[in-house]
């Protein structure tokens, strides 16, 4: 198929339809609205099911109701609308159901504001919505990478009966860029056999979190800690850019990642020899791989749009074995790939002062630009 | 199997085929049965059981997906509306209906049930009203009485402080979306058989294509209430029948034609 | 003379509520003195002769404890 410029969003939401979306539900909310609109459009044309609902909070019940009959269906949101969705998360992850949740990032915390951020890392890696649950999270850098993402996010979300977070940000749901589309992945027909269909020719089934014994809810809690064991051993993704020699490396996910990767491109074309590490799981995390570049690394550079939240996941993977520098921009503030550079320089040169918790050498640091 | 003389006698009533065979955790004289027992003796007369999808809620009924012999589904506190719409809209040919009490449909849950009542989605809702929060050991509801002691309001509903009960029947009727909306009352035989057709009126409502239906049901709480079953029927009709009145507040010109 | 009836109440699921009790018109249905269910309710039994199979207890029953079978009369009796 041939490229096509298109914005992010509505990419998302067309890639999201040939990988079998067949319900749709969402609420406006800056910067992911696009999608929403896209699916208002698009999804009615094809005989499928779109409803904008009155709050987000209604907008993953419905995404819960209808992910009980096993079909394909998803929603999208942004930081604040997405907070509402944690209780439907929590339900959903406990009831082992598949769905797909699209966050696209925003300035916070509270209302905040509409540029691109990567604020909620933690509420979404590390369980926002109340019990024991992981999704699993993707983190794409373009507006291709999320279009080859979605039929991806479908397939583990039914692999594992999980939800899969695509997280994205402001930027990348607005930007537009060249794409190609995928082909149109057939409807499902068959439909797993825990689904509420109705019980036409079966005995009846019931979807449900509730487990009043403790020891019944135990066995659900084991199965889904397994589960996820199973899917950190055989879903982890990730990008590396010029590690054969690196040094150092410079590591973030997202649109982070994306603009590392400019500034390490001209900090190897200055001679240092800097890698960058591009997580695209950053749940399950890639623990081990840091692990074991931090035996032949001199040291890490974590680049982040929030207060250093994949930071503690990387301190925690290394093990505090190698020097962990930490450089970001809060409140959708962007940074530009040269300030990345003059971080990748400080840490060229060497003789870093180590003393403390990165992030607060970062807090000093910002504090002499008088931020 | 009934044991019964088919020579002699005739089998005038036996338990409905939609409701399993297990033993209820509700209370005692608790009209949450009745309204179970009345669900289910419809599904079975209109042959819907294998095609109902039930949407559980949040209170005493939150384990209703145990007593009926169908797929059902639980939803989070006051969330079943929107779960329904999300069930409907992606299996239209399915019927589905949700079950749900007055802190789940008339507090917490009040956005998804105007909605999904605006939107016109083509479910069934029933409200159970016994003006308390039953479960968790009966707290002040939206449909609590002015001067009614619940455990939340020990010295009687205040008006002042804790505002007015809302007629959810009343509310709902006024939205353009919503198709039947009635209120009847489970207290005697022949309230209790009312119901039973606005039951029948509601899934054939939904079974035409007709838009949303919901019928609020006055029901008793005895043990809340602190009354024996008996008693609590004389304080449904004495009280609560004049601030809720029994009607039917919105049917659709084409619900005059079912006939059933 | 009315039409004859009777009625079982089943005492799985019978929770002595007496709402049958007081909703019967014949008031042939008390609750139980000398028995109690698994669950420890006196259930309802025929406490009386007169049940005529109207049907009216098993419309208020909140557990669908009760079956109700009626007499059948003249015509509708099947010849022996």
């Amino acid at each position: 198929m041939a490229r096509e410029m298109m914005k992010g969003n509505e990419a998302v939401a067309e890639a999201a339809i040939r990988a079998g979306v067949t319900g749709y539900f969402g609420y406006p909310i800056t910067p992911q609205t696009e999608l929403l609109e896209y699916m208002a459009r698009r999804m009615p044309e094809l005989g499928r099911a779109f409803v904008q609902a009155e709050s987000e909070l209604a907008a993953i019940n419905m995404v819960y109701g209808a992910a009980c009959t096993g079909q394909r269906v998803m929603t999208s949101s942004s930081s604040p609308g997405v907070s509402l969705m944690m209780e439907g998360i929590s339900y959903i992850s406990g009831t082992e159901l598949p769905a797909v949740v699209v966050d696209v990032m925003r300035g916070g915390p509270g209302l905040g504001n509409i540029a691109p951020a990567q604020g909620d890392y933690n509420q979404i890696v590390h369980g926002g919505g109340h019990g024991e649950y992981h999704a699993i999270v993707l983190a794409p850098a373009s507006v291709q990478e999320s279009v080859d993402m979605m039929s991806t996010a479908f397939d583990l979300s039914e692999k594992y009966r999980s939800v899969v977070v695509v997280l994205t940000d402001g930027s990348i749901g607005q930007m537009m860029e060249p794409c190609e589309m995928p082909a149109f992945i057939p409807l499902k027909t068959v439909f797993p056999d825990w689904a509420t269909t109705g019980a036409e020719g079966r005995s009846k089934r019931i979807l449900t979190s509730i487990n009043l014994d403790p020891a019944a809810q135990e066995v659900t809690n084991f199965r889904l800690m397994r589960r996820w064991q199973q899917i950190e051993a055989n879903e982890i993704r990730y990008k590396t850019y010029f590690m054969d020699d690196a040094k150092f490396a410079v590591t973030g996910f997202g649109s982070c990642g994306r603009l590392a990767l400019s500034a390490v491109r001209a900090a190897r074309a200055e001679g240092i020899p800097v890698g960058l590490i591009r997580p695209i799981t950053v749940s399950p995390f890639p623990t081990q791989l840091f692990e074991d570049l931090s035996k032949k690394l001199d040291a890490l550079l974590v680049v982040e749009m929030n207060n250093g939240q994949m930071l503690e996941d990387v301190l925690l993977a290394t093990h505090n074995q190698i020097p962990v520098e930490f450089y970001a921009r809060m409140g959708g503030v962007v940074p530009f790939p040269d300030e990345v550079l003059a971080e990748i320089r400080r840490v060229a040169k060497g003789s870093l002062d180590l003393s403390g918790h990165p992030r607060d050498r970062w807090l000093k640091h910002m504090a002499e630009k008088n931020l | 199997m009934v044991d019964y003389d088919i020579e002699t006698e005739t089998l005038v009533y036996e338990r409905p085929d939609s409701l399993t065979d297990i033993n209820t955790h509700y209370c005692p004289g608790c009209t949450h049965g009745v309204l179970h027992r009345l669900i289910a003796e419809v599904l079975d007369e209109m042959n819907l059981k294998q095609k109902t999808i039930g949407v559980a809620s949040v209170g005493c009924s939150v384990f209703s997906y145990n007593y009926f012999d169908f797929d059902f589904v639980q939803a989070p506190h006051g969330r079943a509306p929107a779960l329904a719409t999300g069930i409907k809209r992606v299996l239209p040919e399915r019927t589905v209906f949700t079950y749900q009490g007055d802190g789940d449909l008339a507090s917490i849950g009040m956005a998804e049930i105007i909605h999904a009542a605006t939107r016109g989605e083509n479910i069934s809702v029933f409200f159970v009203n016994n003006t308390n929060y039953g479960m968790t050991g009966g707290q002040m509801a939206p449909t609590t009485l002015p001067g009614q002691k619940t455990t939340s309001s020990p010295n009687g509903r205040d008006v002042e402080s804790q505002g007015y009960p809302i007629r959810v029947a009343e509310l709902i009727s006024q939205l353009d979306g919503a198709s039947y909306v009635v209120r009847r009352s489970l207290d005697d035989p022949k309230n209790i058989r009312q119901a039973k057709k606005a039951i029948r009126t509601a899934f054939e409502v939904q079974q035409r294509g007709l838009g949303f239906s919901m019928i609020e049901l006055l029901s008793i709480c005895p043990t809340n209430w602190g009354m024996t079953p008996v008693s609590a029927l004389h304080w449904l009709e004495e009280k609560m029948i004049p601030y809720y009145p029994l009607g039917d507040y919105k049917v659709h010109p084409a619900i005059a034609e079912i006939k059933f | 003379m009315p039409v004859k009836g009777r009625v079982t109440v089943s005492e799985v699921y019978c929770k002595g509520c007496e709402l049958c009790v007081n909703a019967c018109p014949q008031q042939v249905l008390g609750l139980s003195t000398d028995h109690i269910t698994t669950k420890g309710y006196h259930p309802a039994v025929l406490i009386a002769e007169g049940c005529t199979g109207c049907g009216i207890c098993a419309v208020v029953c909140p557990e669908a404890a009760i079956t109700v079978y009626r007499e059948k009369t003249g015509v509708n009796r099947i010849p022996a």
